[in-house]
């Protein structure tokens, strides 16, 4: 039993289709390998009492043959997502213990497809962070270690508690937000796969909002089919949230196997970055070259406003961050600390209550949208949007979707990148464009550099496309053949 | 432009975020180091580009304008930091 923590989501469903194992044999394995990886910090909450009685009721429907797609399976929720009767704190003290009354919607269809819910995720407070560093409820150690090294490395972020708990082999999948590669990012740093679906793709509702013109929910998981098949049903329209599209949910999973015979695979030349590694580019040219084989054509494509997209992106966020974050005053839910007058108590309870990169992020937002700056700084970030976006619906008339690297590095050490806000929001430069646009992008495990640490490749498809996502994605991962695994010292 | 500590301290007001009178200096440098690499936007050319703020190209949805009584009262002040009766406690805001 000691390894069916190492298997994949299908795996997993297989195995319990042909009774090699129950939901609670299943859940109880990860319980134990959760409570063995406290060194990870992964987990902030372990809803242990609760996920064994949901295994016991999928063992109780599957004796019957009454069984969803996700009959059973143990997952671990990003703790951005409300969740009833547990514990939600998006990663900061002012929440306090806030404990929801509902539930989102997406866990609400995890949990109506028949998943187990293990417990909540760590993350960057609000999701604001690229490293996990800025959580109140410390960093997310990385399970992964260079070669012959002890260094502690970040797992990257928002979603670090997320990918460190899918490499760890602490679920099987786990729900993950992206505003700016907070999916991809962590994904690529991990070894994992992770796909942040088109916006709209995936209700919002029950999310706690960091910028909501950029935020999407979407898994991560261990290969390709299983982010398909978790997404599959995570996503849908759902009349609550009024950005929620009106498409059908396509089979993501049969589009894994899908052929590429004849598609154009743009390749940006903007995306060669001064500073970027050569094994990155290496990894980059590696995959281009395993789309040829195929039968894709490679081709040379300008996404001109590029190296503007994450300085719009700082204006953008935050200026939406300072105004849904205003309803954190203390008064209705979290932590009041009291002043002398109702204005101070703001103050003291929003100042103590929130961590220095969210109170940054909110100043930043607060002063491009006063009197005097917003035409200057926030409808010029939105004219520049319009630009990225106008950019990629140029490319792609000539093409089908995009390949580029995930990040500009590998995992980096835990508190390495402190010191210089502009160098940490840098991690973000290739998957940023696909939050401003509102395309579906997807991180995909390719290779380890030299010193044994894993390399993502991302697709970025077109609006509502994740199947060729998914079909390239799924041919990238058979052509890397990437089944590396940290070695275990947690 | 730059913010000054004198900037940093109205904008720390109008976010209703405490902020300490020996922070107020080092957070100006800190935020200028952000404002100034995000001034690089005043290169592109925006002339006659309407600006985006949904990449959806859609008009918000209308619900069916009907009544409805959800009766939470008790779910909705499960998490206040204070109640009395059925209300949120908070302090004065009207002198």
């Amino acid at each position: 039993m000691s390894t069916l923590n190492e298997l994949t989501l299908a795996g997993a469903i297989s195995g319990m289709k042909n009774k090699d194992f129950s939901s609670r044999e299943l859940t109880q394995t990860h319980l134990d390998a959760i409570a063995d990886a406290d060194a990870l910090n992964a987990f902030l909450v372990t809803t242990k009492e609760a996920a064994l009685n949901m295994a016991d009721a999928s063992d109780v429907r599957r004796a019957r043959g009454d069984v969803g797609p996700l009959d059973g399976i143990p997952l671990g929720i990003k703790d951005l997502f409300c969740t009833k009767g547990t514990r939600t704190t998006a990663g900061s003290k002012i929440l306090g213990e806030f404990t929801p009354t509902y539930e989102s919607t997406v866990s609400a269809n995890l949990w109506r497809d028949g998943a187990v819910m293990l417990g909540k995720l760590n993350m960057d407070e609000f999701a604001m962070g690229s490293s996990n560093e800025n959580s109140a409820f410390g960093p997310v150690v990385n399970p992964w270690r260079a070669k012959g090294k002890t260094q502690k490395l970040v797992p990257g972020g928002s979603s670090g508690g997320s990918a460190a708990a899918v490499t760890a082999g602490l679920c099987l999948g786990a729900t993950a937000t992206d505003t700016g590669g907070s999916i991809r990012q962590p994904a690529s740093f991990t070894g994992t796969v992770g796909i942040k679906p088109t916006y709209g793709r995936c209700s919002r509702w029950g999310i706690v909002a960091f910028a909501s013109s950029l935020d999407q929910a979407g898994p991560i998981t261990r290969t390709v089919k299983d982010a398909a098949i978790m997404l599959g049903s995570m996503a849908g329209y759902d009349p609550k949230d009024s950005t929620s599209i009106k498409a059908e949910v396509p089979d993501f999973a049969a589009s894994c196997t899908r052929s590429l015979k004849g598609l154009r695979i743009g390749v940006p030349k903007e995306y060669r970055v001064e500073g970027m590694p050569a094994e990155i580019e290496k990894l980059w040219a590696d995959g281009m070259n395993w789309l040829r084989a195929e039968g894709c054509e490679i081709v040379d494509v300008s996404l001109p406003h590029t190296k503007y997209a994450l300085p719009a992106y700082y204006i953008i966020a935050p200026a939406e961050a300072s105004s849904n974050l205003a309803r954190y005053d203390g008064m209705r839910y979290g932590v009041r600390v009291d002043g002398t007058d109702l204005t101070e108590t703001y103050e003291k309870s929003r100042g103590q209550g929130f961590g220095e990169e969210v109170r940054r992020r909110i100043m930043i937002g607060a002063y491009v949208l006063s009197a005097g700056f917003y035409d200057a700084y926030y409808i010029r970030a939105q004219k520049v949007r319009a630009r990225i976006a106008e950019d990629f619906k140029n490319v792609f008339e000539r093409c089908d979707a995009l390949l580029t690297p995930t990040a500009p590095s590998a995992a980096f050490g835990i508190g390495s990148r402190l010191n210089d806000p502009v160098q940490m929001y840098l991690n973000d430069i290739f998957t940023v464009t696909a939050n401003l646009a509102g395309l579906p992008g997807i991180s995909v495990p390719a290779a380890l550099d030299s010193s044994g640490l894993p390399l993502g490749l991302q697709v970025i498809g077109k609006a509502l496309d994740e199947e060729t996502c998914f079909a390239i994605g799924g041919a990238l991962e058979r052509a890397a053949d990437f089944n590396a695994k940290p070695d275990k010292w947690w | 432009m730059s913010v000054d500590a004198k900037t940093v301290r109205k904008i720390a007001h109008l976010a209703r975020i405490e902020v300490a009178e020996e922070r107020l200096a080092p957070l100006a440098d800190e935020l200028n180091g952000i404002l100034h690499w995000i001034e690089q936007l005043n290169e592109v050319d925006v002339e006659g580009i309407a600006p985006m703020a949904s990449v959806e190209d859609v008009s918000t949805p209308v619900r069916k304008d009907v009544v409805s009584i959800d009766n939470t009262r008790e779910d909705v002040l499960a998490n206040a930091p204070r109640t009395e009766e059925g209300f949120f406690v908070m302090p004065k805001a009207v002198e």
